[in-house]
């Protein structure tokens, strides 16, 4: 399933597709109380298995990335799965398979890296207490040097777009 | 159910790690139960397990109903050439005649139960294959290894240790002769 997410939609039609990071240690299947959600061997966290899924939102308010969505007309959790039915044969995901501009584009992280020279991929993420570490690297400027992406503290940072979620978290420990 | 093996820190795409990344050794003994992994869940939910039994006790329903159905309605019907086997007259009313149809089969039994009516069945009881002999007084065949009992005009069983019917073979009276045209048994 593609779940597209608007950058700024007061401003822009930019859509972008919420793709799964594919954790390591997955906390939308942590938090299943109904052992919905599955790893398969390679590690593609799939979407929630229909007959398991009670539709409790526990995944969409636990994933730290923001990825699982419920459909409350399927009373069913649905996430990008890495369209595993393509990717597992070696085809790729539909997202990047149809994008006509390649804005969208999949590849290894060795063939990404090569692409992007100034940049460096990072799949290691500190929220809080916990780190987690992906199947899916984001690539970041190499002059930043960073290993873990701290994302609790880039809570804090303004971002590219529109500010919508105002600063609540600052209470005089933002930088 | 051993973890060991897979779990270090990059081992990204192998098995899940808990949350805390401790040593599986150190985490509780109900994670066992909720794996993350695919390859791990050997779970079955109770809604599969009533799938599966309410499914499986449908296909043994289904299996029974046709058992009955072939054993009892179903019947195989085989076409073979047209054969003459003997004239109308050449038996009395109530006569009997061993023939093979179609050619090299176990002997049938031809019997004329009126003017113009004949009726042909294979001349081996179904249950032990002792040779049949018409009780035409009766309107029955009768097998006398077993005192079985046959209907004349059906061939169906009607006392005895026979449970299925006599294979019949299909006849067309024609110019005053009989001919042989296919053999209809049943089906089980």
């Amino acid at each position: 399933m593609i779940q597209l997410d608007y950058v700024d939609r007061a401003r822009s039609p930019q859509t972008l597709p919420v793709i799964c990071m594919h954790c390591d240690s997955p906390t939308c299947a942590e938090v299943c109380p109904a052992d919905a959600i599955k790893r398969t061997e390679d590690g593609v966290v799939q979407t929630a298995r229909k007959p398991r899924c009670v539709a409790c939102n526990n995944c969409v308010l636990a994933c730290p990335f923001g990825v699982p969505k419920m459909n409350t007309r399927m009373n069913l959790m649905m996430k990008c799965d890495m369209c595993y039915d393509r990717t597992s044969v070696g085809l790729k995901p539909m997202c990047a398979s149809v994008c006509p501009s390649q804005a969208l584009a999949f590849g290894t992280r060795e063939e990404m890296a090569r692409l992007r020279p100034k940049a460096s991929p990072v799949n290691t993420f500190q929220f809080g207490a916990q780190t987690i570490k992906t199947k899916v690297n984001v690539m970041v400027p190499l002059e930043a040097q960073d290993e873990v992406l701290d994302v609790t503290a880039a809570m804090y940072v303004s971002t590219i777009g529109r500010d919508l979620l105002d600063d609540i978290f600052a209470e005089g420990e933002a930088s | 159910m051993s973890h060991s093996g897979h779990v270090g820190n990059d081992a990204v795409g192998r098995s899940s790690i808990p949350p805390d990344r401790g040593p599986v050794e150190a985490q509780p003994r109900w994670r066992r139960d909720f794996p993350v992994d695919l390859s791990e869940d050997d779970y079955v939910s109770r809604r599969d397990l009533v799938k599966f039994v309410v499914l499986t006790s449908a296909a043994f329903v289904v299996g029974q109903a046709w058992i009955v159905f072939k054993s009892t309605v179903a019947r195989v019907k085989a076409s073979y050439p047209r054969q003459a086997i003997a004239g109308v007259d050449d038996l009395p009313v109530g006569g009997a005649k061993t023939f093979t149809y179609p050619t090299g089969s176990t002997p049938r039994l031809l019997v004329r139960t009126g003017e113009s009516s004949f009726v042909a069945y294979d001349q081996q009881c179904t249950h032990l294959q002792c040779p049949v002999v018409p009780a035409i007084e009766h309107g029955k065949l009768h097998c006398p290894c077993h005192n079985g009992w046959f209907d004349l005009h059906t061939g169906a069983p009607l006392a005895g240790p026979p449970s299925r019917a006599l294979p019949r073979v299909l006849l067309e009276v024609s110019d005053d002769q009989v001919y042989a045209t296919g053999v209809e048994e049943s089906a089980s």
